[in-house]
């Protein structure tokens, strides 16, 4: 979100409309390499694409912790009280059933509701938690810009330094070139 | 091919789960071609034709079934549940491999998953909205099945939550609900992958609003992975919890024949056993059409045609045990119904079951078996007959005779309770065939991560 504002805000006020800069590679490791160096050097507002998830390309782009385990478990928990309460309420309070005196609390038989509720919302605090995380559905995103950026889904590896970063500058690209990229490009608002 | 597989079976180097020379480039290619190619071979025409023809049955069958009622079908007290359980329990438990193969397998990190998770995985949808079908039909007046819910109402009626068929209906709503998720959040970068390899606007179009603008980028595929991570853990209880859920519909009660204890594991093994049958079924003849034998490979259905038959053991130690009970118990009703099914009216169907589960699927002891592509295609399908035999089995010669010989009877399906049974297959294939000509049939992005390229070499290590 904090991310949004501020493209907002450079396309405001800097006049030639840069996202970045997008260096191509053909092989993980490259990229895996240049990520690395890129984040020595100190660049840090600059994001990695690849056809497949690679592990190491995560830490190399120093993006360690995800919020998302505990979304899930949040989900997980309020499934499980709400699974239980539903029941709870249900048999005690809106419809009580007089069976021969028995309890009407009969909370093993509210087990399996509650758990298949728990499951439940766990199951869509995942989905719907990483799909915010990673603001998705997103219709427009400058990277598409790049002509070469549909192998992005298929063979080939990709390195944006965004123009956002405070170490991003001229030399930029000269630094992009010296990791081996196979081409560098700009890429357009 | 074959001499590579019996190699790679002896040794423990990466097992042969996807044929050598594969790209990155090539196996994007190759899958998403199937479904992003302009013409439609004719035999996908041919196939989906029949399967829709039988599908138009199944809307058939439903519309009459609506507009008479469900005296239509064979069932009667005592036979009070038929055709429409015993499909929906064969449904439901044809899906569970799915889930098996998407979510268990992933856990414990079996790469030879990857190829057939997607479609087992629409399998297992698919599956599970044909079973859907039956109860929901069952109930007479499916206009007013949001009862089944706890939806506040005039009446001020509640749901019975001591009830396993209130617990069935969370059961099977949250697993069609989870693994439609798991479905479509596997699809995601796929569909991004036919998004930008699509000639077609309309093509285009589509499959962009699908795959939400995903880019690939580091930080989408960590949260990604470790969604569907936790979705697969979520899944792995979900999956056993849904089919003990089934049986408890029949173990709770106090019929003989169903009260058993031994009915929640040996019913989930039973769901994996067919299941893996149905996989089994369609991967072959799908392998040979596409020529996907490089991702398909016999090292699938090797270790496929293994679960098969560890599965199969389970359920015919539940079969030694159910009868085993029968006589320990010295309950005369009990050894009463073991007694009918193994003699009775519905012997000839018991023996077939005993057949077609336990007694042929042996021959997947020899390791020759397990390499003939047509013999595992034969036996899969005694398999899927043979599952089906036994919950007609357990259903019917249950019921047929309970305790009060006065309400004896025979249970004799009627045209409309084929039909129907027929007409979800025809739905079932109808949707399978949309799905393998328009959606990627095997994961691309988990088959990128199999390939050797794929690895990243650290040059400090």
């Amino acid at each position: 979100m904090k991310r949004a504002i501020s493209f907002r805000e450079d396309s405001m006020n800097a006049t030639p409309k840069l996202y970045g800069l997008m260096a191509e590679f053909e092989e993980p490791t490259s990229l895996v390499n240049a990520a690395r160096s890129a984040h020595e050097e100190g660049y840090r507002r600059m994001d990695a694409y690849s056809p497949f998830p690679i592990e190491e390309l995560t830490d190399a782009i120093g993006f360690h912790h995800t919020k998302l385990p505990l979304i899930v478990l949040i989900g997980g928990i309020v499934g499980c009280l709400g699974g239980f309460a539903l029941c709870y309420w249900v048999s005690t309070t809106a419809y009580p059933l007089n069976i021969a005196g028995r309890p009407l609390n009969s909370w093993p038989a509210f087990i399996p509701v509650t758990f298949e509720c728990t499951i439940l919302l766990a199951a869509l605090a995942a989905v719907f938690g990483m799909l915010a995380l990673n603001g998705l559905p997103q219709p427009y995103h400058p990277v598409f810009n790049v002509p070469s950026f549909d192998q992005a889904s298929r063979n080939r590896f990709f390195l944006c330094i965004e123009s956002a970063d405070p170490k991003f500058d001229e030399t930029t690209r000269e630094f992009l070139e010296t990791l081996g990229a196979k081409e560098v490009t700009e890429v357009e608002y | 091919m074959q001499e590579h597989d019996e190699l790679s079976e002896r040794t423990i180097t990466p097992p042969a789960v996807i044929g050598s020379g594969q790209t990155f480039a090539s196996v994007t290619d190759k899958i998403s071609s199937i479904a992003l190619r302009r013409r439609t071979p004719i035999g996908w025409f041919v196939g989906a034709g029949i399967s829709f023809m039988l599908a138009m049955l199944l809307f058939y069958t439903i519309g009459y079934l609506v507009l008479t009622g469900i005296g239509i079908w064979g069932n009667n007290i005592p036979v009070g549940w038929a055709f429409d359980i015993i499909n929906f329990v064969w449904w439901i438990g044809i899906g569970h491999a799915g889930t098996l193969i998407s979510a268990i397998l992933l856990l414990l990190r079996q790469q030879w998953r990857t190829s057939i998770n997607r479609f087992a995985e629409a399998m297992t949808l698919f599956a599970v909205a044909c079973a859907g079908l039956f109860p929901l039909l069952h109930t007479g007046r499916p206009w007013l099945a949001h009862w089944l819910f706890p939806v506040p109402n005039t009446m001020g009626v509640w749901p019975q939550f001591r009830s396993p068929l209130i617990w069935d209906v969370f059961a099977v709503s949250t697993y069609a609900t989870v693994s439609a998720l798991f479905w479509f959040i596997g699809l995601i970068p796929d569909l991004a992958t036919l998004r930008d390899r699509s000639k077609a606007r309309a093509a285009k179009i589509v499959y962009g609003i699908l795959a939400m603008g995903w880019r690939g980028s580091a930080r989408h595929w960590h949260r990604y992975e470790t969604a569907y991570l936790l979705l697969a853990g979520l899944a792995t209880p979900l999956v056993v919890s849904v089919h003990t859920v089934v049986s408890f519909d029949f173990a709770v009660g106090i019929v003989p024949g169903w009260h058993t204890t031994v009915f929640p594991p040996y019913f989930v093994a039973g769901a994996i056993y067919s299941g893996f049958a149905m996989v089994m079924t369609l991967a072959i003849p799908l392998r040979k059409f596409y020529g996907l034998e490089d991702f398909i490979t016999m090292r699938h259905l090797r270790n496929m045609s293994k679960i098969m038959l560890a599965t199969g053991l389970i359920v015919g130690y539940g079969y030694m045990t159910e009868t085993f009970m029968a006589w320990y118990s010295a309950n005369t009703f009990e050894e009463f119904m073991i007694k009918n099914r193994m003699t009775g009216p519905y012997a000839p169907l018991y023996w077939s079951l005993i057949l077609c589960n336990i007694l042929i699927p042996q021959i997947l002891w020899w390791k020759k078996a397990r390499g003939s592509v047509p013999l595992l295609f034969v036996i899969s399908l005694i398999v899927n007959v043979g599952m089906w035999l036994e919950r007609f089995v357990i259903i019917v010669t249950s019921l047929h005779r309970d305790f009060l010989p006065s309400s004896w009877s025979m249970y004799r399906p009627t045209v409309w309770d084929f039909s129907m049974f027929l007409g979800t297959i025809g739905l079932f294939l109808s949707l399978l065939f949309l799905f393998i000509r328009f959606l990627p049939m095997i994961s691309i992005f988990e088959i990128r991560t199999i390939l050797p390229q794929a690895e990243v070499h650290e040059a400090g290590d």
